[in-house]
């Protein structure tokens, strides 16, 4: 076994790509306990690990995979759990080569562990056999309101309900889990998954009341007024950007928002059974290359699509998306049409898309943020038959917290502004994160976000209590 | 889970709903929408709110059932519940003292229409009402209507009742309106606004195209509004009638048509 690091990491299975193709079954099908034991084996256990610098929550990394090496799966899982209250989700979604994975003394001269693989592992083997248990915590009477079930807020609610504060979690929507249930595909994180994780945040006692749009229903002043010693503000993203060129308004053309939340949340791709529709013709064109732009062509194939084009303003070396999803989506079929920019929607008489027209680019010079910025060639203009376009090319914060509360201060593209130490805003008590901070970003910096919250909503609520 | 505590046949395919909502009938004004899920595999779907009562903690809904989750929808019975039922959603009306008003109204959005006029009325506002259906049996809410106009005129389109068709209005706007104020079937909402522009009467046209989330994230329910496309479950409902384009509304609005159909056929075999 000493030896062991020097091997590459363990692939981890996947489903065919012919089979999977046609199905919104998970894709990537995770270890099972000898291929799980054989990466877990390739970890140094380090003196000092590094692989800890690169997560943004802290999972005690050496420690859980020694567990597993032990065949201590469960414990393993709890291990994590200390840190991180999604594993699951984590384990799948995070971009580890980012992370943890980055730092990963093996790294240097061959593979790093894989060190997401075995979170995902872990966290699986004690859902499968483990039964989330209510817990009994002992409590501070704190009470802390937190808008919005992503993973940001998931994360203040766990941690916090984990110190003993009562937690009630307001979502806008009919189901808890944010963009884990709206965003993500069911075939890179099935939502059953999910559900769990947030099973589990309840288990703390966490409280969920849902269709609850804070700023509508109630306000930011009004849950404080109604007892709430501080309020968490994770509500995302949210109204998609358009392209603002002529006939974005055609039939056919979704923003990736509403093309995966009709997909995802409501599980259009079971129409009729399921009651949302989506029409997703034969040719179907997604502007954008982040991983929401991978995630709706790929979605688009499984919805019957025969062609999908990833339709980007720059070159390969600039896609915004994780080097995985991208292989995933080229590896499925999916065609990359770069340093290509779009100037129109064509429809038809009856205001249905079928063209769109772009325009060739080239890069110039690289601007202030590194990036290589394009310009288009002069008469290269050229269509592409399309009926159905998605635009994925990211999102403006929602204006309704903002609007409805006095006294909140947010940057001029309506992001709200925090103390990057503590997460709190410009109102005392009343806490940020997430995408409505940062912009779209990950799940696992709106979860570091969510940490360094509830650090300081313990730290507020224990001085307000002692004074 | 919301329970239904009243449930009226307004006129044929029309139903009125009461619904136990207290947090939601605290905070409804007239203008906002509610979105809906009946069942876990149900879509979610808009409704203007017709009224609330904050001290009962109900909210009042009027719909036609149209399609497969609206039939659905109708078939409940009181002492049934709705799985989901979110709101109040979308920015409320503008209450103010206009001065003269005229209100018109189609279809089923009377009754969000008298939710207007009551707090239009209460603010000090004269209002000419007109209000119009299909036939005489589409006709709702005609009386309590009255109670809150100070000169009504009824219409339908096969002139079964009251006045035929909408043209006639073209004789009212003689009369001096500081303020106008529809909703309905787009269609008529188009034709008021157009009938209004040449007088220069400021108009409120009260718009529900396609909506999911109903909370800004999705844009299906995007309106060019002037030279901007607005968003109408967070920019609106209202907009100026005088600026919008109906033509691209209409036709998303009929976007699913197709899917709709099969949905209602599956249904009805059910």
């Amino acid at each position: 076994m000493t030896i062991a690091h020097k091997k590459p990491q363990t692939e981890m299975p996947k489903q065919s790509i012919e089979k999977r193709i046609h199905n919104f079954d998970e894709v990537a099908l995770g270890f099972d306990e000898e291929l799980a034991l054989e990466e877990a084996s390739r970890c140094l256990n380090c003196p000092k690990p590094q692989c800890k610098k690169g997560c943004p929550v802290e999972v005690p990394i050496p420690e859980f995979i020694q567990l597993v090496k032990e065949h201590r799966f469960g414990e393993a899982a709890s291990k994590i759990k200390e840190k991180n209250a999604l594993p699951a989700v984590c384990g799948r979604v995070c971009p580890q080569e980012e992370q943890c994975q980055k730092f990963c003394v093996l790294g240097v001269r061959g593979d790093p562990v894989g060190i997401g693989r075995l979170e995902r592992f872990t966290s699986d083997w004690e859902r499968l056999n483990v039964k989330t248990k209510a817990q009994k915590i002992e409590q501070t009477g704190g009470r802390v309101a937190i808008v919005g079930s992503g993973p940001a807020g998931l994360t203040v609610a766990a941690d916090l309900a984990k110190l003993g504060h009562r937690v009630t979690i307001f979502e806008s929507l009919h189901t808890a889990g944010g963009v884990l249930m709206y965003g993500i595909p069911q075939f890179r994180l099935p939502k059953e998954i999910v559900q769990t994780e947030v099973e589990y945040v309840k288990s703390l006692g966490v409280e969920l009341r849902l269709d609850s749009t804070v700023g509508l229903l109630s306000t930011i002043q009004e849950l404080k007024q109604n007892g709430y010693d501080a309020v968490f503000i994770g509500s995302g993203a949210g109204l998609p950007n358009f392209l603002k060129i002529p006939g974005e308004n055609l039939k056919g053309i979704y923003s990736a928002n509403e093309f995966l939340i009709r997909t995802n949340l409501m599980k259009a791709y079971k129409f009729p059974e399921y009651d949302t529709p989506i029409r997703v013709s034969k040719k179907v064109g997604v502007v954008g290359a982040g991983n929401v732009a991978m995630d709706s062509a790929r979605c688009a194939l499984r919805l019957g699509a025969e062609r999908v084009y990833i339709i980007y303003r720059r070159s390969r070396d600039e896609m915004p998306a994780r080097a995985e999803e991208a292989e995933n989506a080229e590896e499925e079929g999916i065609e990359f049409m770069l340093l290509t920019n779009p100037v129109r929607f064509i429809g038809n008489d009856r205001g249905f898309l079928e063209k769109i027209e772009c325009v060739k680019q080239q890069l110039s010079e690289p601007d202030k943020s590194g990036r290589r910025r394009p310009e288009p060639i002069v008469g290269s203009n050229f269509t592409i038959e399309i009926d159905t376009a998605v635009v994925a090319i990211g999102q403006s914060p929602n204006p309704i917290i903002q609007q409805t509360t006095e006294g909140l201060e947010a940057t001029r593209h309506g992001t709200i502004v925090v103390n990057e130490e503590t997460m709190q805003t410009s109102i005392l008590g009343v806490y940020a994160g997430g995408d409505v901070v940062s912009g779209a970003a990950t799940v696992i910096s709106a979860m570091g976000a969510g940490k360094k919250a509830a650090k300081a909503i313990h730290e507020h609520i224990m001085t307000k209590k002692a004074a | 889970m919301y329970g239904i505590v009243r449930k009226e046949q307004l006129a044929p395919n029309t139903k009125l709903f009461e619904i136990t909502a207290p947090a939601v009938a605290a905070k409804s004004k007239p203008g906002q929408f509610v979105i809906l899920r009946i069942h876990e595999k149900g879509e979610r779907f808009p409704i203007t709110i017709a009224d609330a009562d904050p001290e009962k903690g109900t909210v009042t809904i009027i719909f036609a059932e149209v399609g497969k989750s609206s039939t659905q929808l109708g078939k409940l019975e009181v002492d049934d519940a709705i799985l989901n039922f979110s709101g109040p959603l979308g920015n409320a009306t503008k209450i103010e003292k206009f001065g003269e008003i005229l209100c018109v109204g189609g279809g089923v959005m009377a009754g969000a229409l008298l939710y207007q006029m009551k707090a239009l009325k209460k603010a000090g506002n004269k209002i000419t009402a007109i209000i119009g259906a299909r036939n005489k049996e589409h006709l709702i809410l005609i009386e309590e209507i009255r109670k809150f106009s100070d000169e009504l005129y009824v219409a339908t389109d096969d002139g079964s009742e009251g006045k035929e068709g909408i043209y006639f209005l073209k004789d009212i706007l003689e009369k001096k309106f500081d303020q106008a104020i529809t909703i309905g079937p787009t269609s008529m909402q188009m034709i008021v606004s157009e009938m209004t522009r040449p007088y220069g009467i400021p108009t409120t046209v009260n718009l529900f195209p396609i909506m999911v989330d109903g909370t800004g994230m999705c844009g299906a329910c995007r309106v060019t509004v002037g030279d901007e496309t607005r968003f109408a479950c967070v920019h609106g409902p209202e907009f100026d009638g005088h600026k919008v384009n109906y033509d691209e509304l209409i036709s998303r609005m009929r976007f699913y048509n197709p899917n709709e159909k099969i949905a209602m056929l599956l249904f009805d075999g059910v």
